[in-house]
């Protein structure tokens, strides 16, 4: 098993390296940890998916509050969150690994914030319990990702994040229709809806406590740079000594920031050093780019409705169809991407989002055209959210994992945020049919541009195996 | 731990939480009965027929918020005895607004999978008309004076994580040819002498003029609120001053009253009452010392009506409509009202 894994990884520049399963391998179910971690966030979505569906109706006829003007904190958190982010992937790297309690308290701090909801009546604290709840999802998020790849071999990785994906979306779509149905059952009931959501969040959190393990030990028996390492999936099941040579050289054309050990010491130093990588410098220039070109889903939805004149009673449904598309594409793109390719794939959901675009640039105002909208759309998240922490875990080594996708993360959140501003800008200044045909033309730009910063990839392995 | 040991350790919590939600589910059904029970001291109410054209004297009506079996029907009372007997029509509604004999009422509608909401139009007998679907949670509703158009608010968003982004949408209807326009971001907005685009534009709390072709409204962007005044004809609206929402013009058309948004007072509770003076452009405040949330109704020339929180939901004051005065409260348990003949 381990042969196939360092084999992979020797050409690890490449997404293509993951493509050449042994003939004859056992197809790899989905790793235990990553079927727990899925339930997690199943479960942790089912309960804050409930808080989101009902806050509106809570904020204006159960409090009697003007919820107008309350967005304009969204802005200045979102590099709040950013920052979290990045710190909650370098705690959970600190220590030799403590991804599954940085994740733990990230879910513990979101499901606390739940009964304070109960508590509070007026906006300001309402605004500081919904910080604190995205917050402990920032914090968590990145450890998370990390603890998924680092379960899963490399072959299968695109698949693992599928799952994970898959299970996530499901409790998103499920979570309103209970809160739904709690308040059919009631009178006013937003203190149920709350309680429940609270329950609900606690599952979760026992769940990750109990079922995830802890991948600490496997961290700190590392070795030295002479290569030989121990690796026991954080699932404890399986223990994979061996040799890393070929390994260390694929991802240990380390700069000197490093120490040029194969093992770096999880600093936060060597986490912002990590973008000296020339491979995660890459993956994470192109996710950067390409989210400068990505509009934001509320600008899509509200595009759709302009142009095709989608009832009003529908619009409420558009996140929806995004959302059922991404939940079945999920695995089976992410199975494409472990054969195909993880870096085509993401590329291919560019593709995707790029003719999504286009269809609403066009003329053609079809019945067909709100679905074949949203399912690229769903298509455009399946190929690129979990594929893209597939590609980037290949360029960062497992000790700073968390701290190299949270980095990817950070980089391209922030990029669609800045896109959001320009787009609400270009949309003033110049309507939104332009706004949409400059950001087409931009991803397209950026979706040519990466193709080419990619491309020498394939060779790439020759730096390591000199 | 062992998987078995993890394992009982899950299940026991699960049956604890599942006791704590059921639980907190029942009691808040529980909410359902005791407020269908009518409450000792509570205003008199029967059913009976209620219209918007009486012919027997000025009447207010509005929804009644009173526990009982009439909760959120529009329930009617003599215009001379606010808080009077009330009569009730079983027509339920959020919010409501009459003039001329036409209706408007915001109505929540339950599906199976989550409420939606739409706006019925009244004819005088409170029959149904028309129906026209509201995009999110009502805010507020008008009919102009002649009786012919209608214009509702509504809140809509909230659907990232834990999101905080709301925007408004405010329609118009002409009852006379159905012509529906579902968001006043149709019409061309013309500030400061220029046509003006934003993607931020929020529209709210629609006010007509007896002639059938000007409205004003609130417009918001770029955190700031200005009064408009809109042209059904021509489809513009023109900025006509800042911090002004939810106007509500007088009967003789020369003024508006409005919340204001006052610097130094709560983020909860951050508005004074205004009345402006269309001619002069200058502003009054009105003598309700409180925060007021409402699109206020004028009952005459001199006098407007507006909700304020109460024990049961809210309850309806009233003060003079040039500074002077004192507030005063005319009737509990009730929102929405409107005055009719």
């Amino acid at each position: 098993m381990y042969v196939a894994d360092s084999r992979a990884s020797t050409s690890a520049a490449s997404a293509e390296g993951a493509v050449r399963p042994r003939a004859g391998r056992r197809r790899a179910a989905v790793a235990p940890t990553v079927l727990a971690l899925g339930a997690v966030s199943l479960i942790t979505d089912v309960s804050s998916e409930m808080v989101t569906a009902v806050l509106p109706l809570y904020l204006v006829t159960g409090l009697g509050l003007s919820p107008l003007g309350f967005g304009l904190l969204d802005g200045i958190y979102n590099g709040f969150s950013a920052l979290v982010r990045l710190i909650g992937g370098h705690l959970a790297d600190r220590g030799g690994g403590r991804h599954k309690w940085v994740a733990g308290f990230g879910y513990a701090l979101s499901a606390a914030c739940k009964p304070l909801l109960l508590l509070a009546h007026t906006l300001t604290p309402i605004g500081l319990i919904l910080a604190a709840d995205r917050t402990g999802k920032g914090l968590r998020t990145a450890p998370r990702d990390a603890l998924i790849s680092l379960s899963s071999t490399p072959e299968t990785r695109g698949r693992a994040f599928g799952v994970h994906r898959a299970m996530d979306t499901a409790g998103a779509l499920f979570g309103p229709l209970v809160a739904f149905l709690i308040l059919r059952a009631t009178v006013d009931g937003y203190d149920a809806v709350f309680t429940v959501s609270f329950c609900v969040a606690v599952v979760g959190v026992l769940v990750l406590v109990l079922f995830v393990p802890n991948g600490a030990h496997r961290a700190r028996t590392k070795s030295g740079p002479d290569g030989a390492r121990t690796k026991s999936g954080p699932d404890g099941a399986r223990t994979k000594p061996g040799p890393d040579g070929a390994r260390s050289q694929a991802t240990g054309t380390a700069p000197q920031g490093i120490s040029g050990d194969t093992a770096p010491r999880p600093t936060l130093r060597a986490a912002l050093a990590l973008l000296a990588r020339p491979d995660l410098r890459r993956v994470t220039l192109c996710a950067l780019l390409l989210g400068l070109a990505t509009v934001s889903d509320s600008f899509v939805y509200l595009l759709l409705q302009r142009r095709l004149g989608v009832p009003d009673r529908w619009f409420a449904l558009l996140p929806l169809g995004t959302a059922a598309a991404f939940l079945l594409l999920a695995v089976p793109l992410g199975r494409l991407a472990d054969r195909v390719g993880r870096w085509r794939v993401f590329l291919a959901g560019h593709g995707a989002l790029l003719l999504a675009y286009t269809l609403l640039l066009t003329s053609w105002h079809g019945t067909a055209l709100p679905y074949a909208v949203l399912l690229l759309h769903g298509c455009f998240y399946a190929a690129t959210d979990g594929v893209l922490m597939a590609v980037a875990s290949e360029s960062v080594p497992e000790e700073l994992r968390s701290s190299g996708l949270a980095l990817v993360q950070t980089g391209q959140a922030l990029a669609r945020f800045v896109c959001s501003l320009g787009f609400g800008a270009a949309w003033t200044a110049w309507g939104d049919r332009t706004a949409l045909t400059a950001s087409t033309v931009a991803l397209a730009l950026c979706a040519l541009f990466a193709l080419t910063l990619r491309r020498p990839a394939p060779s790439a392995p020759s730096e390591g195996l000199a | 731990m062992t998987l078995r040991t993890r394992i009982l350790v899950l299940i026991s919590a699960l049956v604890v939480l599942a006791g704590v939600a059921t639980a907190s589910v029942l009691h808040a059904s529980a909410r359902a009965d005791r407020k269908n029970q009518a409450q000792p001291g509570g205003p008199e109410i029967t059913a009976g027929t209620v219209a918007l054209a009486t012919g027997s004297g000025s009447r207010m009506i509005f929804r009644n918020m009173a526990w009982g079996p009439h909760r959120d029907e529009l329930t009617t009372v003599p215009a001379s005895n606010p808080s009077g007997p009330r009569t009730a029509s079983k027509v339920k509604c959020l919010r409501f607004y009459a003039a001329a004999g036409t209706g408007v009422c915001l109505q929540s509608v339950h599906g199976p999978v989550q409420d939606t909401y739409r706006a019925v139009i009244l004819d005088t007998r409170l029959r149904e008309t028309a129906r026209y679907d509201i995009p999110g949670i009502p805010s507020r509703a008008r009919v102009s004076p002649s009786g012919r158009y209608a214009a509702w608010t509504a809140f809509v968003g909230g659907d990232s994580y834990a999101g905080t982004n709301f925007s408004t949408r405010a329609a118009i209807v002409d009852t006379r040819t159905g012509k529906l326009t579902p968001s006043l971001e149709a019409f061309r907005v013309v500030k400061d002498g220029r046509t003006y685009h934003a993607a931020d534009v929020n529209f709210w709390g629609v006010t007509f003029a007896a002639d059938d072709r000007t409205f004003y409204a609130t417009l918001a962007t770029k955190g700031t609120t200005y009064l408009v005044r809109g042209d059904l004809r021509a489809r513009t609206l023109t900025t006509l001053h800042t911090n002004v929402e939810c106007p509500s013009l007088s009967p003789d058309g020369t003024r508006v009253a409005y919340k204001k948004r006052v610097p130094g007072l709560s983020k909860d509770a951050p508005w004074h009452l205004y009345v402006l003076d269309l001619r002069t452009m200058r502003e009054t405040p009105l003598a309700e010392p409180r925060s007021v949330d409402d699109q206020v109704v004028w009952r005459d020339d001199r006098t407007i009506v507006y909700a304020l929180p109460g024990d049961y939901g809210a309850d309806l004051y009233t003060v003079p409509s040039d500074g002077t005065g004192k507030p005063r409260r005319i009737s509990t348990a009730a929102v929405s009202p409107a005055y009719v003949n």
